[in-house]
């Protein structure tokens, strides 16, 4: 299982790589967005795909999942949704200002002078 | 059980939130601010005194067993950062409130300064390598605030970079978490540390070892990984471009040194060979890079760079001078660049350009800045009495002692680079005829930013004279980073 696992994240994490180094900033906010899923999937992989029940405390269950690495996860979760939305927010400010999405015609600003 | 630890952290978060009220009435935000960094920067001196009198501090959140629960170390290293990082951070708070901006400062200025003080100070003092993840989101997204607050087409430009070469290396280091996690089967860095020592350090651990030194060296600039930085800094205003300057990078360098002297020690024939080569072309490209602009934000920018790879080069010493050594320059390097991306700020603001080849002849209108400027420039390059002297020449003596004698020399070398580098501007902006300036700022303005630039000026010259009075707390961190048995067995096994 933890085979298969490896095989989907590294896909993701290709398809993230491409996608982040294409020009337009919305494909660009899609490959962050691929990028962390992969690195959450890896958390929950790494921790080891053992055990039958969820984490929970009940009445004769012995084998249970890892708790720790889906409470990293969950961190983790949260902490790129906040740094994505405030992405997204950016992109459509940016391209209201500066009315590009393509990040190759972003350079340096209004005082250029060499 | 010392709830001490947590006051540096917990009292700018605090005062962070209490900022987010009352937005418009300034004199609340600025004295709030400062008020909070004041407490904190008091609590952050007692605890300094206290790790250098008892030893290591611990606090175990929840009184859970050691590997079990979050643990937070104040040790010399972190003690020391984190009171620089609060007292660098009241003078440029204080240098905020004629230079920033009314509209700025009433939207949320205050409350994201305390906010990257917190996780700053967090990721200084946290002993759980998650947690560190976490404390660095916190300083991430304050920074980012800060960088594209005011929202100019330039900062915009500049922060969308900055964002996502941030959002990549937080993904790569969650993703280096998983795999330590995954051979290890621990968080706690005292407990990682035992357990890589039993293991005796299998290769997965060296390929670990590199993937952190990438993560790393992303925030904290380091060659091939610093491509990001020039552009991205340029971008923000004076007061947060200091910020950045003083502490962003920092916070990289000491998650490396962290790093490469608790855990992977095991196969330093490897890790600190490739530390030790990128912290040399670190440097050579920092040279490179302030050698080539005539502009003043870009030199002083890139002379962060040429810093954190002679701080890193004294890491990758691995022995107790070198390590003494970087941890003398990292405080050097912290009020320093401060000074200097301060005392730009004045000059742009007084000029309007950042062109050296549109300035000149500062020094008839402005003599005490200029010679202020002159000491900051020789400080950089370490004149001895200055600050950055006991620093490198500890490195340089470390780097000696283990035997890498050409590579010392031209991290001694380099220093010249860096002092030509400095007195371009010297000599561009304040000698030659007098130019047209269009002032940003009145010079009545630019005379209340000066007296916070001129203190840190001041505290630096003091640092390096009283290099003799600081060298206790040193070589306290020095050994502590030379042994980790002395912090395992803070953290594990109690006082």
């Amino acid at each position: 299982m933890e085979f298969i696992m490896a095989f989907v994240i590294g896909f993701l994490f290709m398809a993230a790589v491409y996608l982040m180094l294409s020009r337009s900033l919305l494909r660009i906010i899609i490959g962050t967005g691929l990028l962390s899923h992969g690195a959450h999937l890896l958390i929950l992989t790494m921790g080891g795909l053992g055990g039958s029940a969820p984490p929970v405390l009940a009445d004769g269950v012995e084998d249970f999942a890892d708790p720790l690495p889906q409470a990293l996860i969950l961190t983790a979760i949260v902490i790129s949704f906040g740094v994505t939305a405030f992405f997204l927010v950016l992109a459509y400010r940016s391209y209201q200002e500066l009315n590009t999405d393509d990040i190759s015609e972003m350079k340096g600003g209004d005082e250029e002078d060499e | 059980m010392n709830n001490f630890v947590l006051l540096p952290i917990i009292i700018p978060f605090f005062f962070g939130m209490v900022l987010m009220f009352g937005q418009k009435s300034l004199r609340f935000q600025r004295g709030g601010a400062m008020l909070g960094l004041i407490l904190a920067f008091a609590s952050a001196v007692s605890l300094l005194f206290k790790v250098k009198e008892d030893g290591v501090q611990k606090l175990t959140f929840g009184g859970w067993p050691e590997p079990f629960g979050i643990t937070m170390v104040s040790d010399m290293v972190s003690a020391l950062l984190v009171t620089t990082t609060l007292l660098l951070a009241i003078f440029i708070v204080w240098y905020s409130f004629n230079s920033i901006g009314t509209a700025r400062e009433q939207f949320y200025y205050y409350p994201a300064i305390m906010m990257i003080i917190t996780g700053v100070n967090g990721a200084f003092t946290t002993g759980d390598i998650f947690n560190m993840f976490v404390f660095f989101e916190v300083l991430l997204m304050a920074s980012y605030v800060l960088i594209v607050l005011g929202g100019t087409r330039a900062q915009l430009a500049g922060s969308i970079k900055y964002i996502l070469i941030n959002v990549i290396s937080s993904a790569l280091f969650v993703i280096a978490i998983a795999y330590l996690y995954a051979v290890i089967g621990s968080l706690n860095m005292a407990d990682i540390s035992v357990k890589i020592a039993e293991i005796n350090q299998p290769a997965i651990i060296t390929v670990i070892a590199v993937l952190f030194l990438m993560v790393f060296g992303l925030k904290a600039a380091i060659f091939p990984l610093y491509f990001w930085l020039p552009t991205s800094y340029a971008a923000a205003p004076p007061p947060v471009l200091a910020l950045f300057g003083a502490l962003l990078t920092k916070v990289g360098v000491y998650a490396i040194m962290r790093t490469y002297t608790l855990f992977f020690i095991h196969d330093t024939a490897y890790t600190h060979e490739l530390l030790l080569w990128l912290s040399v072309f670190t440097i050579l490209a920092g040279c490179i890079g302030a050698l080539a602009y005539f502009d003043i934000k870009q030199i002083i920018i890139y002379n962060i760079v040429i810093a954190v790879g002679v701080i890193l080069f004294g890491v990758a010493q691995m022995n107790e001078t070198g390590l003494q050594g970087a941890m003398f320059y990292l405080i050097h390097d912290m009020i320093i660049k401060a000074a200097l991306f301060m005392l730009v700020g004045i000059i742009v603001y007084k000029t309007g350009t950042t062109n050296l080849r549109k300035m000149g002849g500062l020094m008839k209108s402005s003599p005490t800045l200029g010679w202020f400027y002159l000491i900051a420039a020789f400080g950089l390059a370490g004149i001895p009495p200055l600050s950055g002297f006991v620093g490198k020449l500890l490195i340089a003596k470390g780097g000696f002692e283990a035997g890498n004698m050409w590579s010392s020399l031209f991290v001694l070398a380099t220093s010249l680079l860096v002092l030509l580098s400095v007195i371009r501007i010297f000599i561009y902006a304040f000698w030659g005829e007098e130019k047209p300036v269009q002032p940003i700022l009145t010079k009545a303005e630019t005379t209340k930013l000066f007296i916070p630039t001129a203190i840190v000026i001041l505290l630096s010259i003091a640092y390096g004279v009283g290099a003799e009075y600081l060298t206790p707390f040193m070589s306290d961190a020095g050994k502590l980073l030379a042994d980790p048995s002395i912090y395992v067995d803070a953290v594990l096994k109690g006082e």
